[in-house]
């Protein structure tokens, strides 16, 4: 598997660390759900939006979907957006 | 049927004409006391609990594909009662108790083998966790005993002992872990179920259900709608999406597991062994095959195989730890979806939806569960209230902090 890093280009699966489902950038405010937050997921069978860090590239934070039944993977973006 | 050293002599005197299929290819009936979800190793054996224990008459098991074709078929068939924390300790304890006379039980060969599990240790602080661990599991009422070089030595002497990059201390010794034949478990199980009336229905995937008012009263299958006021689900890997299609979320990741066999060799490793760097573990099939395996692939997948890198860290571990391997020749390698929680411990409660029922969140530790687990969920769907040795298997301990964490690495599904 290749993912592609908006700055590095496409790269082997092994520079990377899945991070989470992007929903984890969704932190809740003080009060709110922060057990759904932390711990319940939509876990689908096909397209999922996630995290990936390029910890052995750039080192950013990336975001991108991957369909979690082939692996096809789409381009990453930055997950904190371009600056 | 009994099965019997004479009954296979009889049998092999008259061209064996009087073997029967296991069980009957059963079709849906339009309504049932209660559904177990999944024809895995968790859900056959509920329904043999809901059958035996609680008298249930109509039973029936709905299987998306055919008996074994889940993770009960993929795994590496180890068993053991190695845990630490209240809740999984007495559970896993008394799962490997079931396990010892279960072959009796069924009446069927499960090549039950406690050959013991080898836990290897490479630092002080290693053999220090083991040694709290050992200790835990000797309160517990299991076996474990702290084996230094020289003691692990002289039971496998194949070891690279040589190499100072990760070297071997020593192992956590647990006699009565071993292995069991776990495409006889489904078997037997499902076997014994359907001797005592249940319908275990095969191609019959479940789609949705019927609820009304909060409470489900049936499922829509593939085979057509079938009621029944207790549902439960044991469908492992696909927890999360069969969740969705009751209307709620579960804390579950779906994950891959890699597992690989070699082709056949005399017989050499005598235990289960597992490397304490990295992640690698492995055991010799009765068939001759070496069978290991090791981390999860890291990344969410309901692909039932894996990707490479794990393969190849797995096979260098493999060479670290015992370079005598090295020629034998991989034959096959597969991948299971394994259900991973927030702790890496079960689930075993109450559904949001009344007369739904959860049996979930095995990660990669469930089939040594199976005996328990059936007992405890048919317990649970039978009469409402937790069994005893489930009782901490809830779905709230997320919320409430009551949590079962092993491992020691927070709410992180994939970690554990
Ligand atoms: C490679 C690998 C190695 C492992 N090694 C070990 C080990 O050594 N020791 C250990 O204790 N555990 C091990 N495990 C974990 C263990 O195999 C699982 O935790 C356990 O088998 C899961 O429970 P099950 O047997 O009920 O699952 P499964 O056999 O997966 O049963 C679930 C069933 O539900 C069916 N299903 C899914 N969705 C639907 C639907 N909508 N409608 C109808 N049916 C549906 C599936 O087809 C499947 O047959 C391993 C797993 C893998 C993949
Ligand atoms: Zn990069």
């Amino acid at each position: 598997m290749r993912l592609t890093c908006p700055l590095c280009g496409a790269r082997d699966r092994r520079e990377f660390t899945w991070i989470g489902a992007a929903s984890l950038l969704g932190r809740p405010a003080p009060g709110g759900d922060f057990v759904g937050w932390a711990h319940l997921r939509e876990n689908p069978a096909g397209p999922l939006d996630e995290l990936w860090l390029h910890n052995a590239g750039c080192g950013a934070l990336l975001r991108g979907a991957r369909d979690t039944v082939t692996h096809a993977t789409a381009p990453l973006t930055l997950a904190g957006g371009a600056r | 049927m009994h099965y019997s050293g004479f009954r296979v002599l009889a049998e092999a005197l008259r061209g064996g004409k009087g073997w029967r299929p296991f069980w009957r290819k059963a079709a849906p009936a339009s309504e049932y006391d209660a559904i177990v979800i999944g024809g895995g190793g968790h859900g056959l054996a509920t329904a043999y609990y809901l059958a035996r224990e609680h008298g249930l008459a109509r039973v029936a098991v709905l299987e998306k594909g055919w008996v074994g074709s889940g993770n009960v078929g993929r795994n590496t068939t180890i068993v053991r009662a190695t845990y630490m924390i209240p809740g999984n300790q007495e559970f896993y304890s008394a799962s490997l108790k079931m396990w010892e006379t279960l072959a009796q039980d069924l009446n069927f060969n499960l090549m039950y083998s406690p050959r013991g599990l080898l836990q290897l240790f490479h630092s002080d602080g290693q053999r220090d966790a083991f040694a709290r661990r050992g200790n835990a599991m000797l309160l517990q009422g299991d076996d474990a005993v702290l084996l230094d070089r020289e003691g692990l030595r002289r039971l496998v002497p194949y070891l690279d002992y040589a190499q100072t990059r990760y070297p071997v201390h020593g192992a956590l010794l647990h006699p009565r872990g071993g292995t069991v034949r776990h495409d006889a478990v489904a078997w037997a199980y499902a076997r014994a179920a359907d001797a005592r009336g249940v319908d275990i229905i095969e191609n019959c995937e479940v789609t949705g259900f019927d609820i009304a008012q909060g409470r489900v009263t049936g499922v829509q299958t593939t085979r057509g709608g079938i009621a029944a006021p207790r549902i439960g689900m044991a469908v492992a890997g696909r927890s999360g999406q069969l969740a969705a299609r009751a209307g709620f979320r579960l804390p579950v990741e779906s994950h891959i597991l890699q597992a690989f066999v070699t082709e056949g060799l005399k017989p050499f490793i005598h235990h289960v062994i597992s490397y304490g760097m990295g992640h690698f573990y492995i055991s010799q099939s009765d068939k001759g095959g070496l069978v290991f395996g090791g981390d999860i692939d890291f990344y969410p997948s309901y692909a039932q195989r894996g990707n490479l890198p794990m393969a190849e860290h797995v096979m260098e571990a493999a060479m670290t730890l015992m370079p005598a391997i090295g020629r034998a020749r991989v034959l096959r390698g597969w991948g299971g979806i394994m259900d991973m929680t927030p702790d890496g411990s079960p689930i075993i409660d109450h559904a949001p939806v009344a007369g739904l029922f959860l049996n979930t969140g095995w990660n990669y530790g469930g089939f040594k569960a199976i005996p328990a687990s059936g007992l405890a969920f048919a317990h649970l769907i039978a009469t409402g209230a937790p069994h005893a040795l489930a009782r901490r298997f809830r779905l709230d301990r997320f919320a409430s902090g009551a949590v079962i964490d092993e491992e020691g690495t927070g709410a992180t599904h994939h970690l554990h």
